[in-house]
């Protein structure tokens, strides 16, 4: 059956390491939900056996920065919040992708008054906007196969070799 | 119910300190603000008021009146089932008023979050901190003179 019966005995294939690693990393990314308001049920049902996001291969919500690689910001950021979100960021090891989830997220949405973010590209580089509001799950889907597309055309030189000392983790 | 309160308030406070007006039902007492920390003892102590509980309290700016700021208390008599307005405008531009947490204990955040919302200061309040924003940020943005979008630069955002 399918790609391991025609891979059987002594069969190889080439390729190269980026479109390897790149490969695997795109299937298997672990998201970090911050899910900060009504974003956050669409977040839960898309983990959910309807929509499954396993199909995908990020299933594993990681409730630590530390161990998640892409942040999905799903709620209202007001300016208090902001602090928060950005020292998430911060924590979460390199290479790392963000995801604005829902209209409040991505612009502010219906709130546009004093206290709430418009946007929040303005403290963090986001790599894409999900359209909704809240977004159903499909939808969200579809963005994180946008985002397995980017993560896909990724090279090793993409991201500069760190060393431990260079990574700048914030502690409390 | 009604007549009690109006009754028992006119005679121990006078019709100069406090006027009565009805709406749809609900009492709304205009009260002299100097006169707020002993009416709201009366409304709790008496034996036959007992307005135990103190529901919400906010403020109103009325920008261009004569008197600025109003600060309505809504008071809850469970004993009687009986809900009561108190409504106290601070003369001119005034912007302070004494606490009522001696009296009710769950008036401190009442009074916190109008504070913070609407810079009336609250005389002997325990602990007069915002509530809301940021401790650092400086304007009240319920006041009628405070930018919908706010200020640009008063709420900082983390460096990108």
């Amino acid at each position: 059956m399918g790609l391991e019966s025609m891979a059987s005995g002594d069969s190889f294939f080439t390729t190269t390491v980026d479109a390897l690693v790149s490969w695997a990393r795109k299937n298997s990314v672990w998201p970090m939900p911050l899910g900060i308001s009504c974003c956050a049920i669409e977040l839960i049902a898309a983990g959910g056996p309807k929509y499954d996001i396993a199909r995908f291969g990020a299933e594993v919500m990681r409730f630590t920065p530390r161990q998640c690689d892409l942040l999905i910001v799903a709620g209202t950021v007001t300016y208090k919040m902001s602090k928060v979100v950005r020292k998430i960021y911060d924590q979460m090891p390199e290479p790392k992708w963000v995801m604005a989830m829902g209209a409040c997220t991505s612009s502010g949405g219906i709130y546009r008054t004093y206290s709430v973010v418009q946007g929040i590209d303005q403290f963090l580089p986001v790599d894409i906007y999900v359209a909704g509001c809240p977004p159903r799950p499909d939808n969200l889907l579809h963005a994180l196969m946008h985002i397995q597309e980017k993560i896909g055309k990724t090279k090793a030189s993409d991201f500069p070799n760190q060393t431990n000392s260079d990574i700048n983790v914030l502690q409390n | 119910m009604k007549e009690k309160i109006i009754k028992k308030l006119t005679e121990k406070f006078s019709e100069n300190n406090i006027k009565f007006s009805e709406f749809r039902d609900e009492l709304t007492a205009q009260v002299n603000p100097k006169l707020i920390v002993e009416i709201c003892k009366f409304l709790k102590e008496d034996s036959e008021l007992l307005f135990l509980q103190c529901i919400d309290i906010t403020g109103i700016d009325e920008a261009t009146s004569k008197n600025r700021f109003t600060v309505s208390y809504n008071l809850f008599s469970i004993p009687n089932n009986f809900r009561l307005r108190l409504k106290a405008s601070i003369e001119g531009s005034g912007d302070s008023i004494d606490s009522i947490t001696s009296v009710w204990k769950s008036a401190n955040w009442y009074e916190r979050e109008t504070f913070d919302m609407y810079g009336i200061v609250f005389n002997n309040h325990p602990d007069l901190r915002r509530m809301y924003m940021p401790e650092e940020f400086e304007y009240h943005p319920l006041r009628k003179d405070f930018p919908l979008m706010g200020i640009p630069g008063s709420l900082p955002l983390p460096q990108k």
